[in-house]
């Protein structure tokens, strides 16, 4: 077992672990943060993306230890005095979710992908969407909600 | 999916991790994890112990000297896809990183993590050979035409740590590949380069490890244009066939690949 301690949606957590817990586990089990989804659990489906020191990655594919000393932001973290963070807002407006499993996942790469390329057309936000996969094939909605957001937050 | 248990410690320095890596033979280096952690994960891969050299500073940085570009073994896939250096100097390589995996996978991934594992469907193997990189590690300098030994094997000893890939500016290179839609690994990928050295084509993804195509370098010495390679086939004897591809699939691929990565060496002008 191992003590390890981060920074989960700007609250500090610690728990003793096994050294092979999953980062996704850590946050679903131990946090209770199930809004981080398992899908594929063969890191293909993105389903449980969070951002580790800001960048997008799946959790399920990262041990809870790496993690140590690192600010974490969850699905959980992302709407802020019970206001939605524009990108949950633009899913909300353009229907972008249809069962809404996939939903958290494509919401955390659309933050980190706005992040870093401002607004964006709809063949880099596709390309932006490689690691995440809709069961239900709701892209064209995804992507309209991504585009929508990028655009709104770079203008802000 | 739960991997057997396992002791993980964070390596502080490079000389820590070779410390940590001789006490205990049994330990594996963990870098980016995206194929050692979903392999642990299907318990194909049981270290009893992780050494962690991903935040390790030494060896994570992208530096110019002169006409090279020297990448640090921990530098992931994204920040040499954003390097302006890489751009600037190795366009080709740059593309290349850029369409390994997914965002999520070159966030993490690293250069040296890759070329340790030389999975027969990895990317960057075929750049560090057509490139004819020159691969530094803890021990010694080793040439890409040593460097890879067959499927998931290379030159590297127990114990040897990469720390740091150099390639020379090409005159021209180029990569495209087809990839498999769900993994993003390439069902075949083809790097084209011309360096003072010559002209290397090298093939990723169909068959058992990264293999040069000397009759396509050959004819594009003679003639660097799509249409000097776009006869030339390789045999399907030896390559991958699986559920996603035969190897006569694969062989055909190769052929129509490097066709595009000439396509893509003459539109980079240079490089």
């Amino acid at each position: 077992m191992t003590t390890v301690s981060m920074t989960v949606n700007g609250k500090p957590v610690s728990a003793d672990i096994e050294d092979r817990t999953l980062l996704v586990y850590f946050l679903r089990e131990n946090l209770r943060l199930t809004g981080t989804h398992i899908g594929c659990d063969t890191s293909q489906c993105g389903a449980c993306m969070v951002h580790v020191d800001g960048r997008a990655v799946k959790s399920c594919s990262m041990f809870a230890v790496q993690a140590e000393g690192a600010q974490v932001t969850t699905i959980e973290g992302l709407a802020k005095d019970g206001k939605l963070h524009p990108v949950q807002e633009a899913f909300r407006e353009n229907h972008g979710l249809q069962c809404g499993f996939c939903t958290p996942g494509m919401i955390m790469t659309a933050v980190a992908a706005i992040e870093r390329h401002g607004a964006m057309d709809r063949d880099t936000i596709r390309h932006e969407l490689e690691g995440n996969i809709c069961r239900c094939t709701g892209y064209h909605n995804i992507v309209s909600s991504i585009e929508d957001a990028s655009k709104k937050m770079s203008a802000a | 999916m739960i991997p057997y248990n396992f002791e993980y410690t964070r390596a502080k320095t490079l000389s820590d991790a070779q410390a940590m890596l001789a006490k205990n033979p049994d330990a594996k280096l963990l870098a980016g994890g995206q194929t050692l952690i979903p392999t642990m994960k299907m318990r194909l891969a049981n270290p009893s112990a992780l050494i962690d050299i991903s935040k390790l500073a030494e060896l994570s940085f992208i530096r110019t000297e002169g006409d090279t570009v020297v990448i640090g073994a921990a530098t992931t896939h994204g920040a040499v896809a954003a390097s302006a250096d890489v751009r600037r100097m190795i366009a080709a390589l740059a593309h290349m990183a850029a369409h390994i995996g997914d965002p999520a996978v070159r966030a993490v991934g690293t250069m040296g993590g890759s070329l340790a594992n030389n999975d027969p469907a990895a990317d960057y193997p075929a750049a560090v050979l057509a490139l004819n990189a020159t691969i530094k590690t803890t021990e010694r300098e080793i040439a890409a035409d040593d460097f890879f030994t067959g499927m998931f094997s290379t030159a590297l000893d127990d114990g040897e740590i990469i720390t740091q890939i150099t390639f020379r500016k090409p005159m021209r290179a180029g990569y495209q590949k087809f990839a498999n839609p769900a993994s993003r690994y390439p069902m075949a990928g083809v790097f084209v380069a011309q360096t003072s050295d010559g002209i290397r084509v090298a093939v990723t993804g169909a068959g058992p490890g990264v293999f040069r195509v000397e009759a396509m370098e050959a004819a594009l010495a003679k003639s660097f244009t799509p249409e000097a390679v776009a006869e030339i086939a390789v045999s399907a004897d030896n390559l991958n066939s699986d559920i996603h591809a035969s190897a006569e699939y694969r062989a055909h691929l190769v052929t129509v690949m490097a066709k595009r990565a000439v396509e893509h060496a003459v539109a980079n002008d240079g490089h």
